[in-house]
């Protein structure tokens, strides 16, 4: 069918990998992680995937390394470190 | 049979189309057609929404949004309220959604000025709507339902709008034999939403209007160019077709009158054209073989139509009622493109003056006598009857 | 009370998406369309968001969003709503999502009337206080004091308040709120659902690029914002007024933080010097001052037989 006018699509990566912009990477440490999910609720992204048991972990795919997960995290369960 | 002025016979028109929303508005001289509607629609007799809005860009704004949820969307404007709708005007023609717009030809401003000029709708003929002139209030009702039908067709899916002279078309009152309901429902179908270009739905949730780079927007560029080439044979089907459901003759892209052996032509559109007639009735009466062609579709432009309505005549007349400065007439330069040399273009009727039929005679004989002269193709520009200020 | 197990875990805004790292108003429409759910369409103008959402052929939202003109949001979602009740399509949250620009300065025309006409959708202003999505010029929400392209030295003049101009069309709900509380912005906005009429939200977006601090910041300035009583969250209906959030804790001066320690976080605002400092604690006590007058005046009329 041909098109008509510009219809856009739901996409993941509707800007690319935007994992690639990202100086900084977050990383979860799951032993003190407290399932809070303040992270999950703080991503900007939407970049942090919510398991059933509340579990938390990282889309690095899409991550753009804001660094707010760290900050909000009432454990400081995620750490900040160069991305290489 | 009724006697009604221009602007409701556009009210009468939208309602017989079974418009489903009105977003309109006022400015003289337009402000009656949204009266007339606002009352059918608020006194029962016309199933629509009437939105009162902030200004003609809100009102450009409200169509499209209606027409995106798969509603059929009428507005009406002028000159001023032409000009601050612009840029939605833009947006309905480049986002191929098919409102339909009457627009009372108005002068621009400053100095203020209510009366009839071209200039405004004229204005607007980069933006991808179908532009159409009308001569009569019949033919501003008759008008009005078609161009739903054009917007709305597979092939062309733009927006539609058709003009009225300010005063001499808008406020004359006229004999008017109203489309019964019946036959309108018979020529115009309910809006399929799934036809149009853009439609929102949250079954089927799209996003419409993001960002598009230069890799990709000729391309969909050309697919309205294509439309409104597309859209010159279906202004013609749907004058037919509706000649047929009425049983009066209409108009599609151009009139021809007592044109096919004429030896000097007027062209022209809008409702002067009524006096061009005349003229060509009174010269022909002297012996001269005048004739006159209209031009009722602006956009897509009648070249080849006009073309070869004027044949091999020599002297042909191209009367604008507007100007385009730094160039000139705009219709007598569209013309150019088709007819060159020949024409000799005339500026009439700037700011409302009068083009009266002893102008036209005038002009037509005029041209008549400086035919093939030096000074013929849009060159030759006069501005007819131009006075010295003091 | 919202509370966060209440947000469905389903993403309607996905990653990958155009927004600067560290984006408030990308957060806020994530959280937005959460509470919205699938069956909504979003009208957006010319703004951050419209480039957020990514270039053609995809878009980062899951659900129905048009995109417009900058001055016609509030217009096309009247139009949208028209057309939706002549299809008899019922149910459809229509959301208008737009910037400071597009509802203080060129919107503000297109949702007045909306606000006349009292037509039924929900509009939101994600408010970063200038024009960001064109590099950071001044716009009527620009804070008095802050540095833009345009306010070189400092914007001169005060913020426009947008929520007592939505106020003072008495439409039938108008609220703050602050990225920084997404669970108080969601819980405003499953209560706008329930209402009929225009619901208004004027959001307080941090941006990181145009207020200058670094990405990771966006909470904690968005929560300064508030404890320092520079931005108050709170209701309107019916004429009357509810402080929500930290915002109810904060009547009294002692109870707020200094101004310094918001001015201080952001860049913008490097050009504010001790007593234009001083003034702006002033500015933000007199607003307070206001409020706890209202609030008193409120509570005796309630109070009377």
């Amino acid at each position: 069918m041909k098109a008509k006018v510009a219809i856009s699509k739901a996409s993941e990566g509707a800007s690319g990998l935007t994992g690639m912009w990202r100086v900084k990477k977050p990383i979860i440490d799951p032993a003190k992680c407290t399932k809070c999910n303040l992270c999950w609720l703080y991503c900007p992204e939407g970049a942090i995937a919510r398991g059933r048991q509340n579990e938390v972990c990282i889309v690095y795919d899409y991550c753009k390394g804001c660094g707010i997960c760290a900050e909000v995290c009432p454990a400081k369960a995620i750490s900040i470190v160069k991305e290489v | 049979m009724i006697i009604v002025t221009g602007n409701h016979a556009v009210s009468y028109g939208v309602k017989a189309a079974r418009a489903e929303v009105v977003a309109a508005y006022p400015i003289t001289p337009q402000t009656q057609i949204i009266e007339k509607l606002a009352e059918l629609i608020q006194r029962g007799e016309m199933k629509a929404k009437y939105l009162r809005v902030d200004s003609e860009h809100s009102a450009m704004s409200a169509c499209i949004g209606a027409e995106a949820c798969g509603a059929r969307s009428f507005t009406a404007t002028s000159s001023h309220g032409l000009a601050y709708m612009s840029e939605m005007v833009f947006w309905a023609g480049l986002g191929r959604f098919p409102v339909v717009m009457a627009v009372v030809s108005r002068t621009l401003a400053p100095p203020w000025s209510i009366w009839n000029e071209h200039s405004d709708i004229l204005a607007q003929r980069d933006s991808g709507w179908l532009i159409m002139m009308c001569e009569s209030a019949q033919e501003a009702h008759d008008t009005a339902i078609q161009s739903f039908r054009i917007a709305e067709d597979e092939r062309v899916l733009q927006p539609v709008m058709f003009g009225l002279d300010a005063f001499s078309l808008s406020h004359t009152a006229e004999n008017v034999e109203l489309v019964e309901q019946s036959v309108a429902d018979g020529f115009l179908p309910p809006l399929d939403p799934k036809k149009l270009p853009v439609f929102l739905d949250t079954d089927c949730p799209i996003t419409f209007g993001n960002m598009l780079g230069p890799d990709k927007m000729m391309e969909f560029r050309h697919i309205i160019k294509e439309a409104l080439d597309k859209a010159k044979p279906v202004v013609e089907e749907v004058a037919r077709g509706f000649s047929k459901a009425t049983g009066r003759p209409q108009v599609g892209l151009i009139e021809r009158y007592r044109s096919s052996d004429a030896e000097v032509i007027v062209i022209a559109a809008g409702a002067s054209s009524g006096d061009a007639k005349d003229a060509v009735d009174s010269l022909r009466d002297r012996g001269i073989r005048a004739g006159m062609v209209r031009l009722k579709s602006i956009r897509p432009f009648p070249g080849d139509e006009m073309k070869a309505a004027v044949g091999s005549a020599k002297a042909i007349a191209v009367v604008d009622r507007d100007y385009s400065f730094g160039l000139g007439g705009v219709i007598a330069c569209e013309a150019g493109a088709y007819i060159g040399e020949r024409l000799r273009s005339y500026i009439a009727g700037i700011g409302g003056r009068d083009i009266t039929v002893e102008d036209f005679q005038g002009i037509m004989l005029e041209t008549l006598q400086k035919a093939e002269g030096k000074d013929a193709g849009y060159r030759s520009e006069t501005w007819w009857g131009l006075k010295e200020l003091e | 009370m919202f509370t966060l197990k209440d947000l469905p875990v389903e993403e309607y805004f996905l990653p990958g998406n155009a927004a600067c790292p560290g984006c408030a108003a990308v957060l806020s429409i994530r959280i937005a369309l959460k509470v919205l759910g699938a069956k909504t369409m979003v009208v957006i103008p010319a703004c951050c968001s419209s480039i957020i959402q990514g270039y053609y052929p995809k878009t980062a939202s899951k659900v129905t969003l048009i995109n417009t003109a900058f001055a016609a949001t509030a217009a096309m979602a009247s139009g949208m709503l028209a057309g939706l009740e002549m299809k008899g399509k019922q149910g459809v949250n229509v959301l208008g999502w737009a910037g400071d620009g597009g509802t203080a300065d060129i919107g503000i025309q297109a949702l007045s009337g909306a606000a006349e006409r009292n037509e039924n959708f929900i509009y939101v202003c994600y408010d970063n206080e200038a024009y960001m999505n064109t590099g950071t010029q001044g716009s009527s929400t620009t804070p008095k004091g802050a540095i833009t392209t345009t306010t070189v030295c400092g914007k001169a003049e005060r913020k426009k308040d947008v929520p007592e101009i939505m106020i003072a069309h008495n439409i039938p709900y108008v609220a703050t709120a602050c990225a920084a509380y997404p669970l108080d912005f969601a819980a405003k906005l499953k209560k706008a659902m329930g209402i009929k009429g225009l619901k208004y939200i004027h959001l307080l977006s941090p941006c990181p690029p145009g207020w200058r601090f670094p990405a990771e910041k966006t909470v904690e300035v968005g929560k300064l914002a508030v404890s320092t009583g520079a931005w108050i969250l709170y209701e309107w209906e019916g004429g009357k007024y509810t402080l929500t959030g930290l915002s109810k804790g904060l009547l009294e001066k002692e109870k707020r933080k200094p101004i310094k320690e918001y001015l201080s976080t952001q860049g913008r605002f490097r050009q504010v010097g001790e007593d234009a400092a001083n003034a702006l604690q002033d500015d933000v006590d007199s607003i307070w001052e206001k409020m706890k007058k209202r609030l008193d005046e409120q509570e005796r009329e309630q109070r009377q037989p």
